[in-house]
């Protein structure tokens, strides 16, 4: 088989594993999950086989494998959909197929597979627990299985199939269609348990808050093929003409060119997809779903996905940029947005107590470290630190969910009535669970960045370098302090939930998760440390060169300019070195000795606390310049103003007019003159008022009668005013 | 004036008339035998245009089966339809002036057109080209996908009206 | 020899006679079988259409064809469901004389 066929049948197993599920294997839960695996195994198989084909191919990013075939004839020409596999889509295709195939296998135990069915469990609600007799006779309450657990395995493999599609494509199109099609899954799936009002808002607020970026990114493809007839990659970002032709013509809105406005409308869908400032709102909800998604959300998927858009379109977006030079007005937005939210969503990490919550906002902030590489012109440090991002982050979200089984656990056993998600409620789970400690450990560590062992601190300290060599000094010194809170809340986090003394019941019975959850755990931490070894910086001291820099060279060689020389400097390192190990010692200090179940910071950061805590209050401002007015334009103005007092009381005035009307016509016309013909007329004129206040009815036939009259009144004016030839 | 458009004349006014009475008449059977002639006369005017082809899947497709199911449709379902009363709705005035006014729009845009008045000429025998159009629609650089796409439309009604005219058990017990 | 004009305003008048009996009927199959006249209408000026291409740039004009073909499908698709919708709703409405029945068994 050729790798190009190989690669047209990456996504289609979790697509055949949907279907088979919803049609067939509904009822049956092993058969279902069997499936789902299955094939995600074998997309896992397929991408694995491409990843090392395309890493033996030398010149890739010049011949990637591509192949395509016509798709919709239009007009004369027609919208074709195709694969492309080059260094880019190799690096992503490859921790996609790992941490789909992880997240896979940690569903299984995660929805509890193997335990009893729960007496008042529900579809639509978390599952609460069974109550079974163990040896002796007691009666003891376990965790019970996932009522919808087939549900589940059905929507992740569509999810995941979405994803393929959307690493896998050679053109914006289907690129797109994956986009949403992952848009629709994180609705379904934050909202998995729907009967909780909670989660029904947030799988609304998710949908609805991407949607705004995704209409935007629509408009920059739409203008795209208007502009170059082809949606295809390579004809567009492999072709240095389209580029210069684009960063050339002047756009008719603020004297953009056409590159900057695409860029930027392609950057608003990033900024709706990936979580950037101001969009950023859904994706702490999105936590209301069950914690593989929000794995799969956060690290496998979505959010990668838009990192990957603007990598992927980084020649558009720089188009007229030289390295060095002055940046364009979408890098220099980038690089404004991205290092905003990473700084921004560090600080609220800081006061956050949920233990998912707490990551949620550290996938923000990371997100946004990438988005202000590309704004700075590192490139391949931002798919570096994407690559190394997934892993990591993927691990601790799995590690936060084994974290709150086994405090579920806990709390099943005791009774005690606590939320197993809230950190201060832990402690001490270092002996209780080790795997998912040394896990969770080596993934906090990877995301603070420690030095030396760990990927993060690889990537990490490569964005923060090409910050400091691009020269933008409020850049650097954004995410400078980012990595420093990133380190800080990483060990405050570790040490309220593993260090000390367990501060509940709960804590003290909670116990370590199966091996389907703790394997993928296990396996992903392999790569929060190993992963980061691929791109060591030729030129750091002491360890460079002993393993070849082997991610620029492959990813950098998809830009057509080389990359400027790197001004080596000791700054940036030192810089990483200090915020990391510095931020990390804070938070154990801090943190080491809670007892009380009081963030030891509240007192003396009292007012900044309380800002932090609530999120800088973004919710409450969208409440009140977005919501309550649409809802309050929809009620009063649409509703009570345009429909009750404009539409209905023109038709009732017409009517009434009908009746006065007709009552004139008898009273003063008819009944003194020809009292016959009058009184038809004014019958006439009534059944007309009649009939016009019957057209408030609610009958589809009235309302298409309206809307063809309202056509036929067009053409009348078009034929009479204008003409067609 | 030639023979054909003669026979042309002729199938049209009963074509028309047979579709107004498709929508005027009272009883419902009387509008799907209506509906039958019309189709038959369509049919006519597509072998006028020699388009023999889709003049036989004409008769085929939509008097053979499409009139019969609704004849079936309506002989299912005769106590609800209630043949006494007006199948009209009350103001149904407005609708008939609205496609007067439509049909006069439609011609007079036409109107305007060069090429309106241009005579359809003979076309030579093997115009219709079926092999073209059979290899077409199962091309990928044709109409494959359109193709595939209406098969599963198909397929989709067919699954569709099944589950909704199917019997359940329950509704009955 | 017939003039292309005659087509396309006998389909014009069909079409808009399909449209009166949509917008005024009270029967959904009467409502159905004037869509179908509609979409009759439709056909009538693709072929028309069709004609007039192939006299003027030879044979092999496929797209027109296949738009008829596509028609076809979708109205046989649209009566099915159409239908089927039809006798599902007389079902419901039926359920009280299959009631009545049962009493008189009684």
């Amino acid at each position: 088989m050729t790798s190009e066929t190989l690669i047209w049948l990456i996504p289609l197993p979790p697509l055949l594993a949907f279907f088979l599920i919803v049609l067939f294997t509904n009822r049956n839960k092993a058969l279902s999950h069997w499936l789902a695996l299955i094939a995600a195994g074998l997309s896992w198989l397929a991408g694995m086989i491409v990843f090392f084909k395309a890493v033996n191919t030398e010149g890739l990013s010049e011949h990637p494998f591509a192949q395509s075939i016509p798709w919709l004839p239009t007009g004369n020409t027609s919208l074709k959909i195709g694969i492309q596999i080059d260094p880019l889509s190799t690096v992503v295709l490859f921790f996609v197929a790992w941490t789909v195939l992880m997240i896979f296998i940690y569903s299984v135990g995660y929805h509890n597979f193997g335990q009893p069915a729960g007496k008042h469990d529900r579809k639509g609600l978390p599952p609460e627990g069974a109550e079974i007799k163990d040896k002796e006779g007691k009666i003891v309450h376990v965790p019970s299985i996932e009522p919808m657990y087939s549900r589940f395995f059905a929507l992740i493999s569509l999810f995941a199939f979405a994803m393929f599609l959307l690493v896998i494509t050679d053109n914006l199109l289907t690129l797109y269609v994956g986009w949403e099609i992952m848009g629709l899954c994180s609705y379904l799936l934050i909202g998995f348990w729907y009967a909780k009002e909670s989660a029904r808002k947030a799988m609304i607020k998710a949908f609805l808050t991407t949607r705004v970026g995704d209409v935007f990114m629509l408009l920059g493809l739409a203008a795209l093929y208007s502009l170059t007839g082809t949606l295809n990659y390579q004809e567009i970002l492999g072709n240095p003409a389209v580029l210069e032709q684009l960063a050339g013509a002047l756009s008719p809105v603020l004297g953009l060119s056409w590159a900057a406005l695409i860029g930027i409308l392609i950057f608003i869908g990033t900024v709706g997809k990936s979580a950037q400032f101001p969009l950023h709102i859904w994706l702490p909800d999105a936590m209301e779903g069950p914690t593989p998604v929000s794995a799969m959300i956060h690290a496998a998927t979505m959010v990668s996905a838009g990192v990957y858009l603007v990598i992927r379109f980084f020649p558009l977006l720089s188009a007229g940029w030289e390295p060095g030079g002055v940046v364009t007005t979408p890098m220099l937005v980038m690089g404004i947005i991205g290092a905003f939210t990473a700084l921004f969503a560090a600080t609220i990490a800081v006061a956050q107590n949920d233990v998912k919550r707490v990551l949620a906002y550290s996938t923000i902030s990371q997100l946004g470290y990438m988005i202000a590489a590309l704004g700075v012109g590192a490139y391949a440090a931002a798919a570096f630190h994407l690559v190394t991002h997934a892993f990591f982050k993927a691990l601790l979200f799995l590690g936060s969910g084994s974290i709150i089984h086994g405090m579920e656990h806990g709390v099943l056993h005791t009774g005690e009535h606590i939320d197993p998600q809230n950190m201060l409620n832990m402690g001490g789970l270092r002996k209780k669970m080790p795997v998912t400690f040394w896990t969770f450990l080596i993934g906090g560590l990877a995301l603070s960045g420690f030095p030396l062992v760990t990927a993060g601190f690889w990537s990490k300290d490569e964005i923060l370098s090409g910050a400091f060599t691009g020269g933008n000094m409020g850049v650097f010194i954004a995410l400078a302090l980012a990595a420093l809170l990133t380190a800080f809340y990483t060990a405050r986090q570790i040490t309220l939930t593993f260090l000390g003394q367990p501060r509940t019941k709960a804590a003290e019975h909670a116990h370590e998760s199966k091996w389907t959850m703790t394997l993928p755990l296990v396996v992903l931490s392999v790569f929060a440390v190993g992963a980061g070894w691929s791109g060591i910086p030729a030129d750091f001291p002491g360890l460079g060169g002993l393993i070849p820099n082997w991610f620029e060279e492959f990813v950098g060689s998809m830009l057509h300019f080389e990359p400027a020389e790197a001004v080596h400097s000791l700054v940036p390192l030192f810089t990483s070195l200090a915020v990391a190990l510095g931020g990390l010692a804070l938070g154990w200090v801090v943190y080491r000795r809670l007892s009380e179940r009081v963030d030891p910071l509240e007192k003396p950061l009292g007012g900044i606390y309380t800002v932090l805590k609530n999120k800088y209050y973004m919710d409450e401002f969208y409440q009140a310049t977005v919501i309550r007015p649409a809802n309050w334009v929809a009620n009063v103005f649409t509703y009570k103003f345009l429909d009750q007092t404009i539409i209905d009381g023109v038709l009732h005035a017409i009517a009434r007019f009908g009746v006065w009307l007709g009552n004139g016509l008898r009273n003063i016309i008819d009944l003194p003159l020809v009292n016959g013909a009058g009184d038809t007329a004014a019958a006439t004129t009534r059944g007309v008022g009649m009939f016009l206040r019957s057209k408030q009815s609610g009958r589809i036939q009235q309302y298409m009668v309206i809307a063809i009259s309202l056509l036929v009144l067009a053409g009348l004016v078009i034929y009479f005013t204008v003409g067609i030839s | 004036m030639s023979g054909l458009q003669i026979v042309f004349l002729i199938v049209a006014v009963v074509t028309l008339f047979s579709g107004v009475m498709v929508v005027a008449s009272r009883k419902m059977m009387h509008s799907a035998l209506w509906l039958i002639l019309t189709l038959l006369g369509v049919a006519i005017l597509f072998a006028t245009l020699q388009a023999g082809f889709f003049a036989i899947v004409q008769v085929l497709v939509y008097i053979g089966a499409i009139s019969i199911l609704i004849i079936f449709t309506l002989m299912l379902t005769r106590r609800v339809m209630d043949d006494e009363h007006p199948q009209v709705i009350k103001g149904w005035w407005l609708p008939a002036v609205m496609a007067v006014i439509l049909f006069g729009l439609i011609a007079g845009f036409l109107a305007t057109w060069e090429d309106f008045q241009v005579m359809l000429n003979e076309l030579p025998a093997d115009a219709e080209n079926l092999a073209a159009f059979g290899s077409a629609l199962v091309n990928p650089a044709g109409y494959v996908i359109p193709f595939e796409v209406a098969s599963v439309l198909l397929l989709a009604a067919l699954v569709g009206a099944i589950y909704i005219a199917v019997e359940r058990k329950e509704k009955v017990g | 020899m017939i003039p292309l004009s005659w087509y396309l305003i006998a389909a014009a008048a069909l079409f808009c006679i399909g449209l009166f009996g949509v917008l005024s009927r009270k029967n959904a199959v009467s409502i159905l079988m004037s869509v179908e006249l509609m979409l009759n209408a439709v056909n009538i000026n693709l072929l028309a259409f069709w004609h007039y291409h192939t006299q003027l740039q030879g044979a092999g004009q496929i797209t027109p064809q296949v738009f008829v073909a596509m028609v076809f499908i979708v109205a046989a698709a649209e009566v099915a469901v159409g239908l089927a919708l039809i006798i599902s709703a007389y079902r419901r409405r039926e359920t009280p004389v299959v009631d009545e029945m049962t009493l008189l068994k009684g």
